[in-house]
Formats: C-alpha cells, structure tokens, sequence
C-alpha cells in the first residue's frame, strides 16, 4: 500500500474498461472528492468512436501540487483501475514498477477473440501488486450489478491519496438527481469494494 | 470568483459565455463537441437568451456567427479541425470583412487521429487568413484567452481563431472563472459597405488587413499568453507551443531547463521575442503539437544560423500528438523499463451497437450486392463508416460529409454498375442535398441510401436537422417520388427489404432508399425520459 504522507501527496491512475461501463462515473466521482480536498487534478479522456463498445481509457492525476501533463508519463502510474481483466493489462506501459492493479475479475466479452480466462489469470500471477475483485457479484449483492464500477472505486480507494469521505461525497454529488434509492445503491458498492479489497 | 472542473471545451464555452455571447454556432465534431453541448446545458445561457441550437454544418454556422457579429453582438463557432474546411470560404472572407461585434472561431484539431481522417494543423489557417491566432495551454488558459479573444476581435474588427486539440478538448481540469459580462447591444457597422466584398471594396479591405499585420505582432510580442524563461543553465533554446509547454513541464518540474525557453500561445509569431532566445542558445528545439508549423517559419525567419530541432529532423516524431515521454526523449532522458503488455491482450476495436439500425441495413445490402460483386459502394462519416469492418465489409469509402454520394455519381459516369451509397441523415442535410442535385439533374443511374437513425449519433446523439424531412427534402429536390422509398431496418422486414433494395439498385435511373429506424442510444434515453 501507498503511504499516505502529507506532503507532496500524488496519485497517477489509469483507468480503463470498455464503452459504456461506467468509467465515466468514476472520473466524476474522483473530480468531486479532488476539488473537496483543494487538490490539483487532471483528467484526459478520449472520447467518440470509442464509446462503441472499444477500449477506453482516462488518465487521472490528482496531486497536492499543480500538475503539468494531462497526459501521465510511461512507467509512472501508482494505479491501473480497471473495471475488466483485459483492459486492465492493455496498460501495463504506463504502471511503475511499485505500482498496483486494481481490477474487476469478470470479463466482458464482445469480440471473438477474446483471451481464456486461464491465460488472464496466469498473466495476473506475474505481477506483486494486483487486486482482483469480482465486481459484478458484488455489486449484485448490493442490489445492481450496474455498481460494479462503485464497487471497482471503493477497491482502489485505499491507493489514492483522497479521504474515503470526500469519495462518498462524491458518489453523492453524482447520483443526487437520480433519487436517494441510487445513492444508497453505490454508497453500499463502494464500501462493499473497500471491505473487499482490505480483505486482500 | 468560482472553481469549477472543466474540460477544455467546456472551459472556452464558459469564457464565451462569461464575454458576454449572444449566441454559438456548430456542427457536433470530436473533439469540439462538449463547447456547444455546455452552453446548451447552461442555466446562465437559458436565462440570457443565448443562441444555442446546432447549424446544417460548419459553413452554416461560421456564416450564422457572422450574422451575429454584424449585428453588433459577440458570436462563437467552434468546429472540428476538418469542419473548418466546409467552413473555410466564409472564415477566410471574414477576415477580409472584418467583424463588428466580436467573433472567436474554435477549431479542435486531432492530431493522433483518435476520431479524424487526417491531423490537420489549424494554425496554418490562422496564418491562411492572416488574423491572431491563440493556442492555450492549460483549461484555466482557454478561459482566460477566450475573453481576451473576443476583446482582441473588437479592438482590431477581425475574426480571432483559437485552436486546441483533443488533449486539452477532453481532459478536465480546475478553472477559476471571472464575473460574466453583459451582452453587447445590437449596433449596425459603421461602414455600411463594410461587409460587401465587391472586387472594388475588397481591395480596400484587404490592405486594412494587411496594415493590421504589423498590429498583430505588437498584440503578440504584449501578450500575456506569451512569455520568456531567460538567464538559462545551458545552451538548448525551448519554443514550447500550446500543451508543448506542459510536457516541457513535466519533465523539468523544477523549472530547471536546459536553455531559454518561449512559452507561445499566441499568433502570429513574435519574432523579436524569438530573436532573443536565438542569441542565448546553441540549438532549439521547439515542441509544438500537429505539424512543423513554428519550426519551418523559424528555419525561414533564422537561416542557418542555429540546428533547429523539431518534428522536421526527426527529434520528435513527424506525426502523432506529443506525449510526456517523446519529449523527455527529444530531451535525451533514456528511455524507461516499462513492463510490456502481454501478448493475451487482444485489440477491442469499436463496434455498432447490439441493435443498431445500420447492422440490419447492411445485412440486406450486403446480400443484395453479392450479386454484384465488391467495391461498388461509397459511404461516408458517422457510425455507419463502421461497415468497412469485419462482419460488413459492405462499403469502400470514406473521405469527407457528404462525398459518398458525389462520389458514387463520379464513378456512375465513369460506367460503373451498379453505383450505391450509404450517408447518414445528418451527413446527409450536412453536405449531402448538393450532391444529390447533382445527379438529380443527370438522372444518375445511382441509388443513394440514407441510414437514417434521426441522430448525429456518432458524436453523441445530437438532434439531426433531417429527422421527419428526408423525404420532403429530396422530393424537393427533384427526385421522382416513384423512386423514394422508406423502409424499416428490423430482421422481421429482412426479406422485404432485401428485395426492395435490389429492385432500386437495378433501376437504371437515380433512387433514394431511406432506412429509417431511431438510434437505439437515443431511443434508450428518450424512453428512459418519459
């Protein structure tokens, strides 16, 4: 685990999964927690072509000091948070050598060639610091597999240098027009991901 | 003062709207699209009745914007790099009109190509049509300058273009934003004459331009965009352009260059400034995004007399946007270990959706021109462009909005048989209706077909001019009704639809096939809604 010091507090994330997994919603929720602290944040996405159903990613950086590339440098992300196993390993150029994966376990399979699970999870023992949590099982549990992203948040949460309390607020500040039915829907899959990753 | 977290899309649409516009003007386009959709999603902009509906397309809209300048008001356009193609006749005439109330153009250029045809580089249009030009650096710059844009239009009476690119378009970042100003009030130009390009008048207009040119450069040399890093530990000058300057950043966190550095963000450029870092280095390397813009005008402006690096001589690579790490590589940082991705990963390419109306339109195309073999249909951009992959296969061009359909006529005269087109409904009132007038006046032996999924849903799903006129339109337009047929694109209509079709492609004469089924996305959310 990442001390969490005062000083200098820095967190590179890459983020990534598939169009339409709620990748978004977990940019959002990090941008809320982030201006609640008075850090510095960037946030680069890509978006268009790749909403339909391709690869996507986001480059997040949060930082106690100002932050000069939107883009994070190869080989220097504390963090790949991903909410599919696949993807997760598409971005391995750009983990430090210390750093962690955090990963959703289940798959989402939309192209033919998609890997076996075996060969995944074989590729995942080579790595020290990796997380793997089954997302959508538990976000099921929590009332909606569609949280599986809060889930994958509530995981990684304990690799960013933001207090769970500001992510909370966060997770409220985004779901605030869709009913307090929602909110407590991802309330309840993020603290099922942090007991899950602590649990680890 | 207010703290918001913007993209840089959002954060021009914010300045614009904090300068007081009375109106945006835009044809959605990756990565431009996000400054239109913020202003139509601001309560302020509600509330002060800013104009704020999409145009037909980037021509349109630049000419609408012009309008609005005329009538004295402040007036953004933003656009895609390649909109300002479709946009460049009335972008570079007003240049020569000049403006009245102030007119800021937006051009969001793409270098990577991560959802363009090309990487144009927008500059060269700013230096095309001889106006200021900025490039921001950071989100809180775009906020800034988009307020000093507009004050710089009214002060010289010319247009301002500012580009940007995908990376600062869609990465998100704190902006603190300023008290917003009125809206100006409706004031005709003082000239009446001032807007009529006629040969006589145009010459006059012209050499104000031109006499401007000279103020152009003090606005640049002053600008407060544009700054110098002097008294340098070593000899390497650094011209850092636009997101140049954050990569330059990130490598010398400290500020610990290796020679003169110029930030540069405003246009044209300011030579004497440029001088100055010339004399204090040995070599300079400038970091610009796109093409070699500054570094061929420095290798004309200072012959000779220094190695100047750049994309030209391959320090940086001669196409693709800049990253962190090509240019600590230009800087001569060795090259990281990095772990290597595994070769389990497989590529996820982007797919139309499950459902999609166009699957099911090439699904009875493409059994239709099995009987005719490949290579025979043209088609153009929007999610449709998609069937030239794998399982479709089904089309075999895609260039510009609207080009599948002159295309198809092109070949046609050529004697090519049968000669089809696929265009979207968008694409269609974008750039479409011209060329169809074309062959409307040869009875072309073509048959265009219009995925109509009454979106612009590449980009989003954005309203579409066409939804419920396609067939008005091209009756209007003089196809014979007898050859405008609608059809639904579902697996139930398959057969039906196949024969149709094929009916319409033998037809020695010109068809219009529309295949009209709402984008799921669309219909989702709307269903979602109610």
């Amino acid at each position: 685990m990442i001390p969490k010091g005062k000083h200098d507090m820095k967190t590179d994330i890459i983020l990534c999964g598939v169009g339409g997994q709620g990748i978004i919603s977990i940019s959002a929720v990090l941008g809320v927690a982030a201006l609640e602290e008075n850090m510095h944040i960037k946030q680069s996405e890509i978006h268009g072509m790749s909403q339909r159903g391709g690869a996507v990613q986001s480059h997040v950086r949060i930082s106690s000091r100002p932050i000069a590339s939107d883009l994070i440098p190869l080989s220097s992300a504390s963090l790949i948070l991903s909410v599919e196993p696949m993807e997760a390993l598409r971005y391995l150029p750009w983990l430090s050598p210390d750093g962690w994966i955090v990963s959703n376990s289940q798959p989402f399979i939309n192209i033919p060639d998609y890997p076996s699970l075996d060969s995944l999870m074989h590729e995942y023992s080579n790595y020290k610091n990796t997380v793997l949590i089954n997302a959508d099982e538990i976000a099921s549990l929590c009332g909606s597999a569609r949280a599986s992203n809060m889930v994958m948040l509530g995981a990684a949460s304990r690799f960013i240098h933001l207090k769970p309390e500001s992510l909370v607020l966060g997770i409220k500040t985004l779901f605030a027009q869709k009913g307090p039915s929602v909110i407590d829907l991802n309330l309840k899959a993020f603290e099922a991901g942090m007991q899950a990753s602590a649990e680890r | 003062m207010r703290k918001l977290l913007l993209l840089g899309d959002e954060a021009i649409a914010q300045g614009a709207l904090d300068a007081g516009i009375s109106g945006i003007y835009a044809y959605p386009g990756t990565p431009s699209t996000e400054i239109m959709e913020y202003v139509q999603a601001s309560e302020y902009a509600a509330q002060h009745n800013v104009h704020a509906l999409w145009s037909a397309n980037e021509k349109t809209a630049m000419e609408e914007a012009l309008g609005m300048s005329y009538a004295g008001k402040r007036a953004l356009v933003a656009m895609k790099h390649v909109g300002l193609n479709v946009a460049a006749d009335p972008f570079m005439n007003a240049a020569i009109t000049g403006v009245n109330g102030g007119l800021v153009v937006v051009a969001a250029d793409d270098p990577s190509m991560h959802s363009s045809q090309n990487e144009q580089d927008s500059r060269y249009y700013g230096k095309f049509a001889q106006i200021p030009v900025f490039e921001p650096s950071t989100q809180q710059e775009a906020y800034n300058m988009t307020r000093n844009a507009f004050d710089l239009s009214e002060k010289y009476g010319v247009p301002v273009l500012m580009r940007i690119t995908t990376r600062l378009a869609h990465s998100r970042s704190q902006v603190e934003t300023r008290p917003p100003l009125p809206q100006k009030p409706n004031r005709l130009p003082e000239d009446p004459l001032q807007f009529v390009l006629l040969p006589a008048l145009a010459r006059k207009r012209y050499k104000r331009l031109l006499t401007l040119q000279e103020e152009f450069l003090k606005a640049s040399e002053q600008s407060p965009f544009n700054s110098a890093v002097l008294n340098p530990v070593g000899t390497t000058g650094i011209i850092a352009c636009g997101t140049g300057w954050n990569y330059l950043n990130e490598c010398f966190p400290e500020g610990n260059y290796p020679g003169p550095v110029y930030k540069l963000s405003q246009y044209p450029l300011p030579v004497q400034h440029i001088q100055k870092i010339f004399e204090q280095s040995s070599a300079i390397l400038v970091l610009e995004d796109g093409y070699p813009f500054v570094e061929e005008m420095l290798s004309g402006t200072f012959p000779a007399s220094k190695q100047i690096k750049g994309r030209l001589d391959g320090t940086i690579p001669r196409d693709g946007e800049l990253t962190p790490d090509i240019v600590a590589s230009a800087f001569g940082f060795p090259a990281k270990q990095t772990f290597a991705p595994p070769p389990v990963v497989v590529p996820r390419p982007p797919s139309l959706c499950n459902g999609c109306s166009h699957a099911d339109l090439y699904l009875a195309l493409d059994e239709v021109m099995q009987e005719f073999g490949k290579g025979k249909v043209f088609s153009d951009i929007g999610c449709y462009t998609l069937g030239a992959l794998p399982p479709y296969n089904a089309i075999y061009s895609c260039v510009d909005m609207g080009a599948s359909i002159t295309m198809a006529k092109g070949a046609a005269d050529a004697g090519m048989s049968p000669s089809v087109c696929v265009i979207g409904d968008s694409t269609f009132t974008h750039s479409g209706m011209t060329g169809l007038l074309d062959a409307v006046i040869e009875n072309s032996p073509i048959t265009v077909i219009i995925s109509d999924n009454s979106a612009t849903a590449m980009t989003g799903g954005q309203k579409s001019h066409a939804t419920n006129r396609l067939v008005e339109i091209c009756k209007g337009l003089g196809v014979s009704p007898d050859h405008i047929v609608t059809l639904v694109p579902l697996k139930k209509n398959h057969e039906q639809n196949v024969q149709v079709l094929r009916q319409e492609i033998l037809y020695r004469g010109l068809s219009v096939v529309i295949f009209q089924r709402e984008c799921i996305q669309t219909s989702a959310r709307r269903h979602k809604k109610n």
